[in-house]
C-alpha cells in the first residue's frame, strides 16, 4: 500500500521506540526523531510497550498476538511505523502477518500494517531518499550487521553509505561483520555460556579491527557486545549508529560511566 | 532400537564442549573452510539461486505426492530385479537387514556413509547378532574406531584434528611399524585405504545410504568423495540400500538439478568426486555388481510429519550447510546436540523423531540469526520451524518454570502501556542511579545468565517515553 498518493502534507511517522531504547538508551530515540525530522517527516510517539517478539520467540502466541494488536491500534493513524532496530521492525514486518494469518478479520490489517513498517536507517535512505548527513565524527569506527536487520530487513549498505558522509569518520570493516553476536534475545540468558562463546568470538574480531568505536543498529546486540567488551576491560566505545548519524554523541557510550559521576 | 539420546543434557554437553580445547581447535576449520567454499561456489554459478528455488519446488512436489512416488519407485525396483522392504520403525529396519544377513550366513558387513543407518542404530544391531559392521568412509572409520557417533552429517569426524586421528591409528593399527609417518592427511588416508581394502574383499554384504531415490527408474544415487561407496556396493554379493522415505525424486533429470545444489551447498564442489547410480542387481551382461539388490525404506516418524507444520523439514537433502553456518554449532560442535542430527536441521528434525520432551533444548538453543535459512538449498524456514517447537513446548508447559513466570510477569506489564510507562520509568531511574558511577553492572539480581559472562550496561535514566511526555511530545 502506498501512502505517497495520499493528501499532501508531511509524511507522518510513528516512532516505534523499542523496549530497549525506551528503557536503557533514550538518546537513541531522540537521535531517531532528529534524523526523521531532518529527512522531512513529522514524528509522533504513540504510547507503546513492546512489539511482542520475546513472547513470540518463546512460543507464547497468545501474548504475542495481544501485544501485536496493541501496537497496531496505537499506530493506526500514521503513514509509516519506523523503529531504530531491525529486529523489532522485522517482527512487525514479517511476523505480524504470520501471527494473524489464520484470522480472516485481522490478516489483511496485519499485512497492511507490516508493509508500512521499516527499520530506521533503511527507511531514511530507501523511502525518504535521505542520502547524506551534515555532522562530524572524526573517529575510526567499525560496524556490526545485526542479524534481523541484515537478513529480514535487507540492511547492509544503507548505514555504511550514510556513515561515509559523516565528516572525518573512517569506517574499518571487521572480519565476519555479518555473523551473529550471540545475543538472540532470551537466548543470551537461557544459554548464557553458549552466548558468551559467540560474543567472545565477535569481541575478538572487533578488537582485531582496531577501531576505537563500534556501531550497530540494534540495541540488544549493542548491549551484548558492549557488556562483553567492558567485562574484558576494553575501552571500545559502543554506540547505536543513529547517534553518530544524528550528531548526538554527547551522552557517554553504552556501558560507560556518566560524566562527572 | 534408535540410538540413545543425550539431548536432555544439552546444556551440560555444551559446557563440556566449550571447555574441550581439542574440539574447539577442530571447530575452527568448520568456521572457515565450509563457508568460504560454499560462497565461492554459489557466486560462480549465475543460476544458483534459481536452482535453489527449483530444488525447493521439486521437493515440495514429491512430498505432496509421496504415496504415488513410493509406489512408482517400488515398481521400478522390482522390475529391475531388486527387492523393496518397508520399515515403519528403527527396530523393523534393523530386523530386516539382520534377517537378510543371517539368511545368507554373513559374517562381515561393509558400510558406506549413511546417516539413516546411524539413526536406526544398524551397527549395534548387526554386532548384537554376531556380525562385524565396518565403516568404509574415512571419517566414519575413524569415529568407529573411537566408539563415537558422527558430529556432522557430511563430515562425521570434523570434531577431530589430524593428531587425534594419528593417535587413534597408532593405538589400533599395531601391526604396522611404529616409526611410520602419519603427520600428513595423505599418509593417514593411505593407511586407512590399505586396511579397508581387505575388508572390502572379505565383505558379505554392502550397505549404503542414498542421497536420492529416482522414481522414474528405481535408481538409488549416492555421492562420495572417496569412492568407498562404489567398493561397498559393487564387491559383495548383496547390496542393501537403506534410505528414509522422503529421499524420492521424480526423474533422472531432476537428479541433475538436485546434485548441482547439493555439492555446492555442502562442500562448495561443483560435483562430488563420485556420483554413483545403482539400479537393481547385476544383469547378465554386466561386468560386475551384486547378485542381490535390496532397498529398505525407513519411515521412523517421518510420515507423521506430513501435513503438519513440520513438513517443510522433509525437503532436507542433508547438505550440512545449515550447521556449517550456525554460530551455535560453531561454538559447541555436533555431539552436544545429543542425537544423530546436529545443528539447525537437527534442532527441527530431532524433536520430530524422538519427541520434544527429550529434545526440547535443541530448538531453543538458537539465536534465530537466520543464517541457516539463508544458505539452505531448499529454503527450509529453520528458525520458523524451531519457533513452532517452542510453541508446542509452551502449550504443553514444558519450558522451565523460571522462563514461564518471567515471561508472564513481563507480559502483564507489556499489555498495559500506561502502567508500563509509569513503572518502567521509575525502575529505570533507580537502576540508572545505582549504575551511574560505572555505567554498567557486574552483577544484577536474577540476571546471572547475563552477568556471569558480561557486564550489563546501565540505563541512562528516565525512559524515552517519560522524557517525551515531559517535553510535551505526547499526542
Amino acid at each position: 500500500m502506498s501512502v505517497t498518493a495520499g493528501p499532501p502534507g508531511p509524511i507522518r511517522v510513528g516512532l516505534f521506540v523499542t523496549c530497549l531504547v525506551d528503557l536503557f538508551r533514550p538518546s537513541v530515540g531522540f537521535a531517531a526523531v532528529k534524523l526523521l525530522e531532518e529527512a522531512g517527516c513529522e514524528v509522533v510517539v504513540p504510547v507503546q510497550t513492546c512489539c511482542g517478539q520475546p513472547a513470540y520467540n518463546s512460543g507464547d502466541r497468545p501474548d504475542a498476538r495481544a501485544l501485536a494488536l496493541n501496537v497496531m491500534s496505537a499506530f493506526s493513524g500514521v503513514d509509516y511505523i519506523v523503529a531504530p532496530s531491525g529486529s523489532c521492525a522485522g517482527m512487525i514486518r514479517h511476523h505480524y502477518p504470520e501471527l494473524f494469518a489464520d484470522d480472516p478479520g485481522l490478516s489483511a490489517r496485519a499485512r497492511a500494517f507490516a508493509e508500512k513498517t521499516h527499520e530506521l536507517i533503511s527507511f531514511l535512505t530507501d523511502v525518504m531518499k535521505y542520502d547524506h548527513v551534515t555532522v562530524s565524527y572524526p573517529r575510526r569506527v567499525t560496524y556490526h550487521d545485526s542479524c534481523s536487520g541484515l537478513r529480514e530487513m535487507g540492511v547492509k549498505d544503507q548505514p555504511r553509505e550514510l556513515l561515509k558522509t559523516v565528516n572525518g569518520l573512517e569506517l574499518v570493516e571487521m572480519k565476519d561483520a555479518d555473523v551473529c553476536c550471540g545475543f538472540g534475545g532470551t537466548f543470551a540468558v537461557k544459554y548464557g555460556e553458549i552466548s558468551d562463546a559467540i560474543v567472545s568470538e565477535k569481541a575478538k574480531n572487533i578488537n582485531a579491527a582496531g577501531a576505537p568505536v563500534l556501531l550497530a543498529g540494534d540495541l540488544g546486540c549493542l548491549m551484548n557486545m558492549a557488556g562483553k567488551l567492558s567485562r574484558e576491560g576494553r575501552m571500545t566505545e559502543v554506540r547505536h549508529v543513529a547517534e553518530v548519524l544524528a550528531g548526538m554523541t554527547s551522552e557517554p557510550p553504552i556501558g560507560a560511566p556518566s560524566r562527572g559521576a | 532400537m534408535s540410538v540413545q539420546s543425550t539431548s536432555p543434557q544439552f546444556k551440560q554437553n555444551a559446557h563440556h564442549a566449550l571447555h574441550d580445547m581439542q574440539l574447539q581447535k577442530a571447530l575452527g576449520n568448520v568456521r572457515q573452510n565450509f563457508i568460504e567454499r560454499r560462497a565461492v561456489a554459489a557466486a560462480n554459478l549465475p543460476e544458483f539461486e534459481a536452482l535453489r528455488d527449483q530444488a525447493c519446488d521439486l521437493r515440495d512436489h514429491v512430498l505432496a505426492h509421496i504415496d504415488l512416488y513410493l509406489e512408482a519407485y517400488e515398481k521400478k525396483v522390482l522390475a529391475a530385479g531388486g527387492h523393496v522392504h518397508f520399515a515403519r520403525t528403527s527396530e523393523e529396519a534393523c530386523q530386516i537387514i539382520v534377517d537378510l544377513a543371517k539368511a545368507r550366513g554373513a559374517k562381515s558387513v561393509t558400510k558406506g556413509k549413511s546417516m539413516v543407518s546411524e539413526e536406526i542404530g544398524l551397527n549395534a544391531a548387526l554386532e548384537r547378532n554376531g556380525m562385524a559392521a565396518i565403516e568404509t568412509d574415512l571419517g566414519e572409520y575413524i569415529i568407529q574406531l573411537r566408539g563415537e557417533a558422527p558430529s556432522h552429517i557430511i563430515a562425521p569426524a570434523v570434531h577431530l584434528n589430524q593428531e587425534d586421528v594419528e593417535a587413534e591409528f597408532r593405538r589400533v593399527h599395531t601391526h604396522l611399524p611404529a616409526d611410520r609417518n602419519l603427520e600428513e592427511p595423505e599418509t593417514l588416508l593411505a593407511e586407512a585405504r590399505a586396511i579397508l581394502r581387505s575388508k572390502f574383499l572379505a565383505s558379505d554384504i554392502g550397505v549404503t545410504g542414498a542421497n536420492f531415490l529416482v522414481a522414474e527408474t528405481g535408481t538409488s544415487i549416492i555421492v562420495t568423495n572417496e569412492g568407498n561407496g562404489d567398493l561397498t556396493q559393487l564387491l559383495p554379493k548383496v547390496h542393501v540400500v537403506v534410505a528414509s522415505i522422503e529421499k524420492l525424486i521424480p526423474t533422472l533429470e531432476d537428479a541433475s538439478a538436485m546434485l548441482r545444489v547439493l555439492a555446492r551447498s555442502a562442500t562448495g564442489q561443483d560435483m562430488s568426486v563420485y556420483t554413483t547410480l545403482s539400479t537393481g542387481p547385476r544383469r547378465p551382461d554386466d561386468v560386475d555388481g551384486p547378485e542381490e539388490y535390496h532397498v529398505v525404506l525407513v519411515d521412523n516418524g517421518r510420515s507423521n510429519m506430513l501435513g503438519t507444520q513440520f513438513q517443510d523439514m522433509l525437503r532436507c537433502i542433508r547438505c550440512g550447510a545449515c550447521m556449517n553456518h550456525c554460530p551455535v554449532y560453531h561454538a559447541v560442535g555436533g555431539h552436544a546436540y545429543g542425537w544423530v542430527y546436529p545443528g539447525p536441521m537437527g534442532a527441527v528434525l530431532t524433536p520430530s523423531l524422538i519427541g520434544v520432551d527429550k529434545a526440547g533444548h535443541l530448538p531453543n538453543a538458537s539465536t534465530f540469526c537466520g543464517r541457516c535459512e539463508s544458505v539452505c538449498p531448499v529454503h527450509i524456514p529453520l528458525p520458523k520451524l524451531m519457533r513452532h517447537w517452542r510453541e508446542r513446548e509452551f502449550e504443553r508447559h514444558l519450558a522451565p518454570a523460571s522462563v514461564r513466570y518471567g515471561l508472564g510477569i513481563w507480559a502483564y506489564f507489556a499489555k498495559r502501556p500506561r502502567l508500563y510507562r509509569l513503572t518502567s520509568s521509575l525502575a529505570m531511574r533507580l537502576l540508572a542511579l545505582a549504575g551511574k558511577s560505572k555505567g554498567h553492572f557486574r552483577w544484577l539480581p536474577l540476571a546471572g545468565g547475563w552477568t556471569d559472562y558480561r557486564d550489563m550496561p546501565a540505563p541512562q535514566g528516565s525512559t524515552f517515553q517519560a522524557q517525551w511526555k515531559k517535553q510535551g511530545g505526547d499526542r
